[in-house]
């Protein structure tokens, strides 16, 4: 039987984040799921310093770990509430859409 | 006690900040006017708590109050109070006017104390996020203009990106080397060899984190859509303060904690600075909105300070402290000019309707003159001394094409700056502009009086820069 160690637990978070970042820029559809995107790079980055301070046996980790998750959510909130002027103001979410200014 | 006194500045701001939340609640009539004010008010006490205060390290290590600390935290105050006068008549005027303003102006500065007294690698995360958060909402402060909005949001994805790369460096860092204090991760990476590939990997992360904060090239998409989104007292902010708070953060994480790494990531700082000064330069050559020219423009003077990093030594971080002080005057006097630019009660920001300003507001336009000079690096206004700092601490340290590379970056950005100047003075005059508030004049002149004489008084900056660089380096 295969033991589950460190570095399984770096493999996901490694793909996690990657998904993340690729949910972002290759997502054509909806900026909610950019957000999903954003929390799954946050969530990738948990898994990782619980992981480590399992591994190391120091707390540090953990609280650091509480605090993402805290900060996690006020992000999400003000996130949410952009998204919602933004709708107001233009009627839709479509990534295609939030174009007024080229960058 | 200690750990309340080592605090004391970022203690006053915040309990202020809450105070005004209520103020501006039970407050019927002018309660913004009362409640930015209260939040000037909180600026010029924190300051003075900040050149008198305790210094030390406190909080079990968290936080530390150190010379250089103290040399950003003053920077960050003038630029927030700036930033603050400015917004009080264009809020007014654009009608956004609500008392959250100061609030979240408040709480952004905050933030950024934290993350220049930061001493562990969670309190940079909490300062960054504060100082993120409260800017998110800030960029979208103008919540029926369309633009606004979308700059809100892309600043919010992208930020929100960076936020989850720099702490995803954390961790790794952590996790590689059992530490995030920054004490310690210097006493264990004194022989750069025992740094194993996985630290390294995390200090990049990191460096990749906060360059987007800096907005340096790759990482400066968002740049210029949110300066020209958000609101123009907003834009002032960002140009400033948050500038300020990421180099000087910056500065610590790369010459304390990893100083001893500085062969892993110079090379990294060296063309991230080239491409930022490259861009800067030439970008900004087509630009017709003059935010947006500001925009790369302060893209190109990252490029420029971070230049100075690049050195890593305590006068490439001198050259820096200097360059970020005036680029602080002259971006808040450049920015007063601007807001100043309204026909018929709208704002108005192409460059096209900066024509013949010479001859309708001579005072105007010699003072904008001064500031795209100065932008410029032409001799003996401020910004010529910015430069001249920075790459002299490149050549002694041997960064040649850095120093030659910015050299001929600047005289393709004073092209674009130049280009502002003839259209004021030689072009067909266009309509004349409203009469601006004295608060406009106010910032306008006193920047703009700085950056005239800052020549004949460069030692009381330079030498707190010097102060604050060795501190770093102890």
């Amino acid at each position: 039987m295969m033991t589950v160690g460190l570095e399984h637990y770096l493999v996901v978070s490694a793909i996690l984040l990657v998904l993340g970042i690729f949910g972002i820029f290759l997502n054509r559809k909806n900026v909610i799921v950019i957000l999903m995107a954003i929390e799954l790079i946050l969530l990738s980055v948990n898994l990782n310093f619980v992981a480590f301070s399992a591994a190391l046996g120091d707390l540090a980790g953990q609280v650091m770990a509480m605090l993402v998750l805290t900060v996690a959510a006020a992000e999400a909130a003000i996130g949410l509430a952009i998204v919602v002027i933004y709708f107001r103001n233009r009627g839709s979410i479509q990534v295609e859409d939030v174009n007024l200014m080229k960058g | 006690m200690n750990n309340w006194m080592i605090a004391l500045p970022e203690i006053v701001l915040a309990v202020t900040g809450l105070a005004i939340l209520i103020i501006g609640v039970l407050r019927k009539q002018d309660a913004v006017l009362v409640c930015t004010m209260l939040a000037i008010g909180g600026f010029l006490i924190a300051g003075l708590l900040v050149l008198n205060g305790a210094r030390g390290g406190g909080y079990n290590g968290q936080f530390v109050s150190d010379s250089f600390s103290s040399f950003n935290k003053i920077l960050i105050l003038i630029g927030a109070s700036l930033a603050a006068i400015l917004s009080l008549d264009f809020n007014r005027q654009q009608k956004i006017e609500r008392f959250e303003y100061p609030v979240l102006l408040l709480l952004a500065t905050v933030g950024m104390m934290i993350m220049v007294s930061a001493s562990n690698l969670m309190t940079l995360y909490l300062g960054l996020e504060l100082q993120s958060l409260s800017l998110y909402v800030l960029a979208a402060f103008a919540r029926d203009d369309l633009r606004s909005s979308e700059a809100g949001l892309k600043y919010f994805v992208l930020g929100g990106l960076a936020s989850g790369l720099l702490l995803y460096g954390i961790s790794l860092v952590y996790g590689f080397s059992g530490t995030m204090d920054f004490g310690r991760l210097a006493t264990l990476l004194t022989n750069p060899a025992a740094a194993s590939p996985g630290l390294i990997v995390g200090v990049v992360f990191v460096l990749v984190g906060l360059a987007f904060k800096v907005s340096a090239v790759p990482f400066h998409m968002w740049t210029p859509d949110v300066y020209e989104g958000a609101p123009t007292s907003v834009t002032v902010f960002f140009a400033t303060a948050p500038k300020v708070a990421a180099m000087a953060l910056l500065l610590r994480v790369m010459c304390s904690p990893f100083g001893h790494l500085l062969a892993a990531w110079q090379s990294l700082i060296v063309i991230v600075a080239i491409a930022s000064m490259v861009l800067g330069a030439f970008a900004a050559i087509g630009q017709t909105n003059i935010k947006r020219l500001m925009a790369y423009s302060s893209i190109g003077h990252m490029g420029y300070a971070l230049a100075g990093l690049a050195v890593g030594t305590p006068e490439g971080v001198r050259g820096v402290l200097v360059y970020m002080t005036i680029y602080v005057i002259m971006t808040a006097g450049t920015f007063a000019c601007i807001i100043a630019m309204r026909r018929q009660g709208r704002a108005v920001e192409q460059i096209a309707d900066l024509s013949g300003l010479a001859s309708n507001d001579a005072g105007l336009a010699m003072l904008l003159a001064v500031f795209m000079f100065s932008l410029a690096g032409i001799p003996l206004l401020a910004g010529f001394f910015a430069k001249l700092y920075v790459f002299l601490a490149a050549v002694q340290g041997g960064l040649w094409t850095l120093a030659v590379v910015g050299v001929l970056s600047s005289v393709v950005g004073a092209f674009y700056y130049i280009r502002i100047i003839k259209v004021m003075y030689f072009d067909p005059a266009a309509g004349a502009f409203d009469r601006r508030a004295p608060s406009l004049s106010f910032v306008a002149g006193l920047t703009g009086l700085a950056t005239v004489l800052f020549f004949l008084f460069p030692s009381p900056v330079v030498d707190a820069a010097n102060v604050a660089a060795h501190a770093l380096f102890r």
